[in-house]
């Protein structure tokens, strides 16, 4: 294992952040922390770093016990989320500067140096902004720059705090992508901590679920978003249409085509897309009135409600599909549910 | 048509924005007498008074040995007042912006204290505590050492007076700078002490010279505490303010107001200073953010 955390737990005051967190990466991924603000994603990073200390419980890095050791020993690159570059120095100078505060007798020479730099300015692909300061470059360049920094040093780990949180979304959706790729190249086991379900889902290999400081699920993008362990990451991940057998009518979901009866008192996630919608027959009890729809590019989002009910159900289905429906707002439509997660 | 209303509308906003002739000038006059009566006719007649009897009579005033021993003593006062101030200011200014604790604004109550309590208390406080009838008085007079109505005294007013300066000056500008460079630093495998020379140091340089300079101004200068803790012993423990005040009530004229005008010298030079240090950090800053 390349990163292991072991009983993690952290208190600020009386606010437990961190709760028993037991964490194993292998040596190569690159894994999402994800969660909703709040829920300790961020001081899980900042611990296997050693910028915080846990109150219980032992990171490893590698093999070694690290939990005593201060951050500069650890090997570790960290990409904070504003940065943090230097504001004094040239960009050549920030990306130097884990080089240059080495102990004399491992520092490099300085045409050592300066290959190094310009070879990583060159990986990022800024070299030509060597000499400028962090005050002259877009969000984007200076992340790149950090990120550059951090590999200076060779981690062993590459630690990432909301790497993209303040960026533009064009921008974001650049060096997500990019940051994949580079992952790809370099190969340096990676955490990055995230929000947003939807970057974690496109960049990450793994993606850690955190809620209320303990990890609700671990695993694969697909697995997680199709074998969600529970309600909160089936409703964190990707959209879902929540069906409460109390609320809704039992009859109404059988004749929908979901079975509800081995599934008494428990509560029925379905997502937008295991919705299959159809043209009204006159027999059907599973009618519900097309309210409205929005163009998602290549899926159409159409919201639906049950007659004498105010909650909206949602759909997605592609495009043409949905056009050789010719269907009209205020229609009356079948639905038919292919699929559902039960949970409590 | 579109062209007169827009003109109409120009010239109305300029009337609205801008005051009439008069009240400008009344304003502008009215700043110029009171720096003038209350700033630079002093400065003049400090220099008048103390050319009154002529260049040679200044020149020996100044190199007569008690306006000597008054000057070197002054700057030795600045020479150890300032680093210590400056070390007190840093690692307080280091404290309250990266640490929280308990009583953290008390604390920046306590620093800003030398500020609001008169200059000639702090002189009485470190009497009472170390003169002959203070409370520790007896002890030190028992191993011979001399505080009050000597340079240690001296120095020890001087600490108090000059304590909130370079700390005033740091503490905003630490906390706006934030901790995550020094992390970042940390992270890259610098020490503390790398941290703090090449990442901390550099984002404070210029409030920190600008404090020291503030610093050095007011130690050269402080006139009450010293005044009650030094003793006005001449060629001892006279500073150079005391050196005025004392050759002033021996009706020395020359003497007296040829100190001040070094004493006048030291503030414009500290002027210069300032506003040059303004210049370079403005230079410094527009050749960052060229783009």
């Amino acid at each position: 294992m390349s990163i292991s955390v072991n009983h993690i737990s952290k208190h600020f005051g009386s606010f437990s952040a961190l709760d028993n967190i037991s964490l194993d990466i292998p040596e190569g991924e690159l894994v999402a922390l994800l969660g909703p603000s709040g829920c300790g994603k961020t001081t899980l990073l900042r611990i296997i770093a050693g910028l915080e200390q846990a109150d219980q419980g032992d990171v490893f890095l590698k093999g070694d016990k690290v939990t005593d050791k201060p951050v500069k020993n650890r090997q570790i690159g960290f990409v904070f989320q504003h940065y943090a570059l230097f504001r004094h120095m040239t960009v050549f100078e920030n990306v130097a500067f884990g080089l240059r505060v080495k102990p004399r007798s491992e520092r490099p020479g300085e045409a050592i140096i300066h290959k190094k730099v310009h070879d990583l300015l060159g990986l990022v692909q800024l070299d030509w902004l060597h000499d400028r300061y962090p005050d002259q470059l877009s969000g984007g360049q200076r992340q790149r720059i950090a990120l550059a920094r951090a590999l200076a040093v060779e981690p062993s780990v590459l630690l990432l705090d909301e790497p993209f949180g303040a960026l533009d979304a064009g921008v974001r959706k650049d060096l997500r992508q990019w940051l994949r790729n580079l992952h790809h190249d370099l190969n340096v086991t990676s955490i990055f901590v995230t929000h947003d379900q939807e970057e974690a889902m496109e960049v990450a290999s793994q993606v850690v679920v955190l809620n209320h400081g303990r990890i609700e699920q671990q695993g694969a993008p697909g697995d997680i978003y199709d074998h969600p362990a529970n309600a909160f990451v089936s409703r964190f991940i990707g959209q879902t249409n929540v069906f409460n057998l109390e609320e809704h009518d039992s009859d109404w979901l059988q004749a929908a085509g979901l079975p509800t009866a081995q599934h008494y008192g428990k509560i029925a996630h379905v997502r937008p897309h295991d919705i299959v919608i159809e043209k009204s027959r006159a027999d059907s009890d599973a009618f519900v009135t097309l309210k409205d729809w929005q163009h998602l590019g290549a899926l159409i989002r159409i919201e639906l409600v049950k007659n004498g009910s105010a909650a909206s159900v949602y759909a997605e289905m592609p495009n043409d599909q949905f056009r050789r429906l010719h269907l009209n707002k205020g229609d009356k439509v079948d639905l038919r549910i292919r699929h559902a997660h039960w949970f409590h | 048509m579109s062209a007169v209303s827009a003109n109409s509308f120009i010239t109305s906003k300029k009337l609205t924005l801008s005051d009439p002739n008069w009240v400008r000038y009344v304003l502008i006059g009215l700043t110029l007498g009171i720096i003038g009566l209350f700033l630079l006719l002093p400065l003049l007649t400090v220099l008048v008074e103390a050319f009154a009897k002529g260049w040679t009579a200044y020149s020996s005033s100044l190199t007569h040995p008690d306006a000597l021993a008054a000057m070197r003593l002054t700057l030795f006062i600045a020479l150890i007042t300032v680093p210590l101030t400056t070390v007190f200011g840093v690692s307080a200014a280091w404290a309250i912006a990266r640490f929280d604790f308990r009583g953290k604004s008390l604390l920046i109550t306590l620093i800003d204290l030398p500020f609001s309590v008169s200059p000639v208390i702090a002189g009485l406080i470190y009497v009472l505590i170390f003169g002959a009838q203070g409370w520790l008085g007896p002890w030190f007079s028992e191993h011979d050492i001399k505080i009050i109505f000597a340079v240690p005294g001296i120095v020890l007013a001087t600490l108090f007076v000059t304590f909130p300066f370079v700390a005033r000056e740091l503490i905003p500008l630490m906390q706006e700078i934030g901790h995550e460079e020094e992390e970042a630093a940390l992270s890259l495998g610098a020490s503390g002490w790398q941290t703090f020379f090449r990442v901390t140091l550099p984002n404070v340089k210029w409030g920190l010279l600008n404090g020291v300079l503030l610093c050095n101004a007011r130690a050269m200068g402080e006139f009450g505490a010293v005044s009650v803790v030094s003793g006005h012993i001449r060629g001892l423990t006279n500073t150079l303010p005391l050196h005025v005040e004392v050759s002033y009530n021996e009706y020395d004229f020359v003497g007296s107001f040829a100190g001040a005008s070094l004493l006048a010298a030291l503030a414009v030079v500290t002027l210069v200073f300032k506003t040059v240090l303004e210049w370079k950090q403005n230079q410094d800053k527009k050749l960052k953010a060229k783009g």
